[in-house]
């Protein structure tokens, strides 16, 4: 598996902390995905989210902080100043939102946060849309890691430009990337690694499923079948039916 | 701890809604606890005062443990002995755009009817309007909570305990403690998680029992209060930060109020808050006893719901050494 600033990860799925029912389940479902990295948002917690911060620590996996709900390249920077202090990481997924319904990022505002973040030593996740020049752009400015996103995070819809996805895969084959934000189903997900994706990034679909647990085993199995699937070189679709056992011999009754 | 020696030794430290509940589980046994509280008796200063008064059971367990469920069934039959409970059922309402949240709502839920139409205009004609479909809980009920703890602290005076004013932890003070202190006891696994609430006043729409709006990112409950009164609630922070209601929190609250009828919008804001929920990793709040010392904490967003039956459970143990399913042994 692709090393992410120099870290391998044992699973390719990545869990937000967010909106489960309680710690107790959130540490249940990382327990039963498998998941190798947990992102965590500071926005609203500044000053006080020790406990909660702790819990996540403890949980032993690799901690992303992120710089949810921020919606200027200022505001970001200073959210990513202050995780790196909280959690003792150069990490961080850069999510600078351009927009309040769609949360779609804003691809100035990432840009100019990214050349800062990186220019201040950070290992950037930037979330970004599929765009190419965009992406150059953030490789540019030093990311050795793109988000693109699936769909507008929390709506659940999948990969909604598959085309979009496709060539930015191929596009830049040296970085490694994660499919961050949209993901609803374990289908999705199975599909961004069958793609070529290096990962996958979800939160939602799995702290508001009525099983968390449940949802978080089967995201787990889905993103390492992709990535086995990946691996094993798939056959290509075909028009032309091919039948798997040879007709040629066969009795004529 | 049925040696009754020790039942004449008993000490409760903290006078929010588990430590008077406790007190008065206690005294349902004949047993005369001495309560303290180092602000005396309860007020703005202790989270019980910010809470919503809702005893919704089923509502609270689309995303509860079943404990909350089980138990919270009997808070009202439990609250009617000592104030007045508003026996109306509570109703679950979307945004048209939310529709399919009510659906899962419903699936994740049970006791409920689903209401539209006449049938939800019965309810509360305010909120009925053109195709809105809602999930009524009818069993479900309300109190009010400030009046709750003062009719709590006048049961317990005509039982001859008062609440004294004083500091004191379970260290200082001899025989059985009951330590009731919420975040203040610093439980060892108990966290805070912020809460912050608005109070509106408007005649221009009446409720008459709580409602909850499902949104997929700001989540609303109103409980009506009487009076034109209305309590809005109320963010989950994973933070313990005190101080005042953010403006980002009010905003969502009252945006979220005004989506649900415009005429909140012209109502008068007359009190917010903000408060930390003492909570357990699970949200299930727990007896502990750790030698001499019951710890009567974690009840999290649902104190006025299972203050009682967490109090029957540590007073089951104090009187008959009765362990129930909140009870957990430290030693």
């Amino acid at each position: 598996m692709r090393d992410f600033y120099g870290v391998t990860l044992d699973s390719p799925l990545m869990l937000g902390t967010a909106q489960y029912p309680s710690p107790a389940v959130m540490e249940a479902a990382f327990r039963a995905s498998g998941a190798s990295v947990a992102t965590v948002s500071l926005r609203r917690e500044t000053g006080g989210g020790q406990a909660f911060w702790q819990m996540i620590k403890g949980l032993g996996v690799h901690v992303l902080p992120n710089t949810a709900g921020c919606y200027s390249a200022r505001e970001a920077i200073t959210t990513a100043r202050m995780a790196r202090e909280v959690f003792e990481t150069n990490w961080i997924k850069l999510e600078v939102i351009g927009h309040a319904d769609t949360l779609q990022p804003d691809p100035f505002g990432t840009l100019e946060a990214a050349e800062a973040l990186c220019a201040e030593g950070f290992e950037v996740f930037p979330y970004m849309t599929e765009d190419q020049v965009l992406a150059q752009r953030l490789v540019d400015a030093g990311c050795r890691v793109l988000m693109p996103w699936g769909a507008p995070i929390g709506s659940g819809l999948g990969l909604n430009n598959r085309y979009g996805l496709r060539t930015l895969r191929a596009a830049f084959p040296e970085i490694p990337m994660v499919v961050d934000a949209g993901i609803g189903l374990p289908s999705h997900a199975g599909d961004a690694m069958e793609m070529g994706f290096d990962a996958v990034l979800l939160n939602t679909a799995v702290a508001q499923a009525g099983d968390p647990v449940m949802m978080a085993e089967a995201f787990g199995l889905a993103a390492r079948a992709g990535a086995l699937a990946r691996r094993a070189d798939p056959m290509a679709p075909r028009d032309m039916a091919v039948p798997s056992t040879p007709v040629i011999g066969k009795a004529w009754l | 701890m049925s040696d009754n020696s020790e039942l004449s030794d008993i000490t409760i430290i903290g006078a929010g809604v588990a430590g008077l509940w406790a007190a008065y589980a206690l005294s349902e046994r004949g047993i005369t606890p001495r309560l303290i509280d180092r602000h005396g008796a309860p007020g703005a200063h202790g989270c019980s005062w910010w809470a919503g008064g809702m005893l919704a059971p089923f509502c609270e367990g689309a995303t509860s443990e079943p404990a909350v469920i089980r138990h919270g069934q009997h808070a009202a039959a439990d609250w009617a002995g000592v104030t007045d409970v508003a026996q109306k059922g509570s109703l679950v309402v979307t945004l048209a755009r939310d529709r399919a949240e009510l659906d899962r709502f419903a699936r994740r839920t049970s006791d409920h009817a689903r209401v539209s139409g006449d049938a939800l205009a019965a309810l509360e004609p305010d909120l009925a309007q053109q195709g809105r479909e809602a999930l009524y809980f009818a069993t479900e009920s309300h109190l009010s909570p400030r009046r709750a703890l003062a009719d709590l602290v006048a049961a317990l005076a005509r039982r001859g305990i008062t609440v004294e004013q004083g500091e004191a932890t379970p260290a200082d003070i001899p025989g059985t403690v009951l330590d009731c202190r919420g975040l203040a006891a610093d439980t060892p696994g108990l966290r805070g998680v912020r809460g912050e609430m608005v109070m509106l006043r408007t005649d221009d729409i009446t409720l008459c029992r709580p409602v909850r709006l499902l949104h997929p990112r700001h989540p609303l409950y109103i409980v009506p209060r009487g009076d034109g009164v209305f309590m809005l609630g109320a963010t989950q922070i994973e933070s313990a930060r005190r101080g005042p209601v953010t403006a980002r929190a009010l905003l969502e609250l009252l945006s979220a109020a005004y989506a649900l009828h415009p005429a909140f919008a012209e109502a008068a804001v007359i009190e917010t808050g903000a408060d930390l929920r003492p909570a357990f990793a699970d949200h299930v709040p727990r007896v502990i006893r750790q030698g001499r010392v019951l710890h009567l904490n974690g009840l999290f967003r649902h104190g006025y719901l299972l203050a009682p039956a967490l109090a029957r459970q540590a007073a089951d143990f104090i009187e008959l050494g009765r362990k129930g399913d909140l009870f957990h042994d430290a030693d």
